[in-house]
């Protein structure tokens, strides 16, 4: 604590009445001269995984998907990644780490959650019990638990970023939360949910609403903007200007507090283990995949994989950035230019410590019959596997803990060959 | 969806605690029990209903000569500072000459607090009477150039007079919070903002909340007569409407100086306290009665009784005035008292005070019938304001939910908080809020107070929204959507807002939109 600077114990304050150091750390790795980081960032609404990375190779992608596909000759040609796969083209960042083997994309990846409640599903995601229930406690949390206890030269510490310390980092093994100054405006999603709610129960809100956010403006602007904070979008804007400020400012945030947070994570007395969530991805309509909302969304995320990248410095080669989601969306896009809850996704990895520049998928096609029940990308990795695997081989979480980080995974054994030098 | 004598009584329960409360919180349906009406009565009945019992506060008094004292120390300090020939530091031309006293010059931080002058900066039965006028006028300028948000201070523990500002807000905000219904509470909210004064106005920052608990909060379910002479002689309105420094043309002050009238406050007493805007009154009438109260007057605060109310008789006005075709004789303070218990059971105050009870709690289209009964019983219980609230929630007409209100910002963000169960650890976000939102908290543009209709607040729409979700990310991040729908709408849940709620994309997601649906907006 008495090393972060003023402002942000401020924010410390507010975020959590309980902050102390934490005094496990992976002493396993250290022995081996190594001293890793691990950050968990959490996509709340739902990725959609063949958004991301889309399988571009497989015949049955273009029939799926239509004029909605991302394709390698188009005005934004999408960033290849093997013969099948190819990144969104907001994400040249990833593509570049990718490339020089400090990314790996794991894909037809799901948590056990097979029902499609974003609530259930990421308290699955986060806690790493294999079904919904009520539990306060999450994975990553657990892990540090089972670390073996360092010394007080060393401390480690939890980290949180954001006002939500998000469930799979809280628990019994302390958490240091940090807020970033500016919070994550409401977004044209959720302004969007309250604007349909208000059509069809209160005529009144709803003219008021439409006529502070000049509707018009946005329609011609090519789609919601998921940047913008609503009294912002309450302002008056020209048509002409497609929200490309209120991007930025989403960028920025995104940037700002994962970057912060790299960079507390990169100091010799700070915590080696951090988790965060970024919301907005529930694109049941308008979901702009190559130009619109989740191409905003997916280029903050790009940037904020490069914030990471340069707030870790040196310890870069000693990190991995684990994005997660709670579940994927429809294989097919819905009447609304959009997709709804699915199954299997895609979880992206970063990091110096990866073993990466690889698409790890045990792919499942996407012919109709292949789809789970007709509709969903069909999981064939277990992400508790992906995750289990960084911890045994990165945190060097020991084989009888990662059971109890994991109760009856049993059968998602770690996955290998994911770090570097393993 | 329809509230009506023959829905069930937690539908009815949930709506009274909405319309009449602070809105549900955990708990608070079983305070209700199944006779909402009577646990709305039971709520103003209690002992000491609306009342504030916090011994750590100041009394108005004791607030006015903290922050006096305070402000001498700032400027004796940079007297000292200036004395030194190194120090030299910009200054406001002018002021310093003008006010040598407590002027505007003795604030260094006046962004902050008050424009610089004591307590009513008035001159008593001293001879310097040119003294404080400038500060005065200083103090009087327009509201709203101070309406915009005050920049808190980031280095170290805000002024004095503001400290104490923000300790009168939480302890408003915690009795809010911590109210089971919220009926009283409710009632002390509209009788504050109908006898409103402002932070803004000159010294009243570290005063507003003390005027609340001495002036309001006791007479609530109390008489009306009794609130009107207590909020009339209140230091904080002789201060916000001028009357403190009002002299009386033929007193010994006035004929001294040449001072005279000002009508500020008697205009106000007769048009927004008592009897409304153009009903009985003439210009002569306010005239006569600003002559009658002159001599209301507050102590200075650097003398040992200073900050509070006193009754001048030097300033006072003498002999007889005819006010609304009645004399009075010259009694000094007990003219006026007399002329204010004549408008107390004027039946147009009655009449003016039902008609806006009834568009506070229950529409902004009037209710002639509704309000019949209110002013019939405010004229049959001389003025009994409990009475009047039993026949409030008594009548069907204020039960009707054809026009439900929007509620208002500061209505709406305690209802949030309490249906997310939170109690802010910093009063400051909350205040924040009611910045944004338009109504901030013991500052309203003008003496007639924020506004019922909802014309004036749905523009804020969209920044409720940039609340709920600041609110909801900052204070309610575990908390589960699905058990506060059940606290906050219970029976007046939508299926429609059931269903948002559901599919939302995250539990803070889903708790903006309870907090945004239509149930929840309006009461």
């Amino acid at each position: 604590m008495r090393n972060l600077h003023a402002t942000s114990r401020r924010e410390l304050m507010l975020a959590s009445g309980v902050l102390f150091a934490w005094a496990h750390l992976p002493k396993a790795a250290r022995a081996e001269g190594r001293d890793p980081r691990f950050l968990v960032i959490v996509l709340r609404g739902a990725l959609d995984g063949l958004a991301a990375v889309a399988p571009v190779g497989d015949p049955d992608y273009v029939p799926l998907r239509g004029d909605k596909v991302l394709r390698l000759d188009g005005q934004a040609p999408a960033l290849p990644l093997d013969r099948l796969f190819a990144l969104n083209p907001a994400m040249p960042n990833l593509h570049r780490l990718y490339r020089a083997g400090h990314a790996s994309i794991v894909h037809a990846v799901a948590t056990p959650y097979r029902e499609r409640s974003h609530f259930d599903g990421q308290d699955v995601l986060e806690s790493g019990l294999p079904a919904p229930g009520a539990t306060d406690i999450g994975w990553l949390n657990r892990a540090l638990s089972g670390l073996e206890p360092g010394g007080r030269v060393d401390p480690a510490k939890a980290f949180a970023v954001g006002p939500v310390t998000p469930l799979v980092v809280r628990g019994p093994a302390p958490v240091l939360s940090w807020t970033p100054p500016r919070l994550q405006p409401a977004g044209d999603d959720t302004l969007t949910r309250v604007l349909d709610l208000y059509r069809h129960t209160d005529a009144a809100l709803a003219k008021a609403l439409e006529e502070r956010i000049g509707l018009a403006a946005i329609a011609g602007a090519g789609g919601m903007d998921p940047t913008r904070g609503a009294a912002q979008a309450a302002q008056p804007r020209p048509a002409a200007a497609p929200g490309a400020q209120q991007a930025n400012q989403v960028r920025a945030y995104f940037a700002e507090s994962v970057g912060s947070a790299a960079k507390f994570m990169a100091r010799p007395d700070g915590p080696r283990v951090g988790a965060l969530a970024f919301d907005g991805w529930d694109t049941h309509a308008d979901e702009g995949a190559v130009a619109g909302r989740l191409a905003a969304l997916l280029g903050a995320l790009d940037g904020a994989i490069a914030a990471v990248e340069t707030g870790m410095g040196p310890t870069w080669s000693d990190t991995i950035v684990a994005v997660v989601t709670e579940f994927g969306r429809t294989a097919r896009i819905n009447g609304t230019e959009g997709t709804d809850h699915g199954t299997a996704t895609v979880a992206l990895l970063a990091g110096g410590a990866l073993k990466g520049g690889r698409v790890i998928a045990d792919w499942p096609g996407l012919k109709t019959a292949q789809l789970r029940d007709q509709r969903d990308l069909k999981p064939t990795t277990d992400l508790r596997a992906v995750i289990k695997g960084l911890l045994r081989d990165h945190l060097r979480l020991p084989d009888q803990r990662l059971a109890a980080v994991f109760p009856d995974s049993a059968g998602a054994k770690p996955m290998t060959g994911l770090v570097a030098g393993v | 969806m329809a509230v009506s004598a023959g829905s069930d009584a937690t539908t009815q329960a949930v709506f009274a605690l909405h319309r009449f409360g602070l809105g549900p919180r955990a708990g608070s349906l079983a305070s209700m029990g199944g006779d909402p009406r009577g646990a709305l009565v039971a709520d103003i009945s209690r002992p000491r209903a609306a009342q504030i019992t916090a011994p750590d506060l100041p009394t108005s008094a004791e607030a006015a000569r903290a922050a006096f004292e305070f402000r001498e120390q700032r400027r004796q300090q940079r007297l000292a500072a200036r004395a030194e020939p190194d120090a030299a530091r910009p200054t406001r031309p002018g002021r310093d000459a003008a006010a040598p006293a407590p002027g505007p010059s003795a604030a260094p931080a006046g962004r902050d607090d008050v424009a610089g002058n004591d307590m009513a900066g008035n001159d008593m039965a001293s001879n310097n009477a040119a003294r404080n006028d400038m500060a005065n006028d200083a103090a009087a300028s327009p509201p709203a150039l101070a309406a915009g948000p005050r920049r808190a201070r980031i280095d170290g523990v805000p002024p004095l007079p503001q400290q104490i500002f923000l300790r009168e807000a939480r302890a408003r905000l915690d009795a809010a919070l911590a109210a089971d219904i919220g009926f009283a509470e409710r009632l002390a909210w509209f009788w504050s903002n109908h006898f409103c004064i402002s932070a803004d106005k000159g010294p009243l920052r570290p005063v507003v909340g003390a005027y609340e608990r001495e002036a309001i909060r006791p007479h609530v379910a109390g008489r009306f007569a009794d609130m009107l002479q207590a909020v009339e002689s209140h230091p904080g309105m002789l201060v916000y409407l001028d009357n403190a420094r009002s002299i009386g043309p033929e007193s010994i002050a006035g004929r001294n100086r040449g001072k005279g009238l000002n009508e500020n406050l008697a205009r106000e007493i007769l048009e927004l306290h008592t009897l409304g805007v153009r009903t009985v009154y003439t210009q002569t009438d306010v005239t006569r009665f600003a002559a009658v109260i002159t001599g209301w007057t507050v102590v200075p605060p650097r003398e040992p009784q200073g900050g509070a109310f006193i009754f001048n008789p030097r300033m006072h006005e003498p002999g007889a005035q005819t006010v609304l075709g009645k004399t009075y004789p010259d009694g000094e303070l007990d003219q006026g008292k007399a002329v204010l218990a004549t408008l107390a059971r004027h039946p147009a105050t009655a009449r003016h005070v039902a008609a806006k009870l009834v568009r506070h709690f229950v529409s902004d289209e009037p209710v002639p019938a509704l309000a019949d009964k209110l002013a019939k019983r405010f004229m049959a219980t001389d003025g009994d304001l409990k009475e009047v609230a039993i026949a409030l929630v008594s009548a069907p007409e204020a039960w009707d939910t054809a026009h439900r209100k929007l509620k208002r910002p500061g209505e709406w963000i305690v209802a949030a908080l309490r249906a997310v169960d939170v109690a802010p650890p910093e009063i400051g976000p909350v205040m924040q809020a009611q910045n944004l939102l338009g109504e901030p908290l013991w500052r309203p543009a003008a003496p007639k107070g924020f506004a019922d209709e909802e014309a004036t607040w749905i523009d804020g729409l969209a920044q409720r929204l940039d609340v709920s979700n600041e609110l909801v990310r900052r204070f309610a991040g575990r908390v589960d959507p699905a058990a506060a729908v059940e606290t906050a709408l219970g029976p007046l849940a939508s299926d429609e807002t059931r269903t948002a709620i559901r599919r939302a994309e995250s539990r803070p997601q889903a708790l903006t939109l309870l907090l945004m649906a239509p149930e929840f907006q309006r009461r």
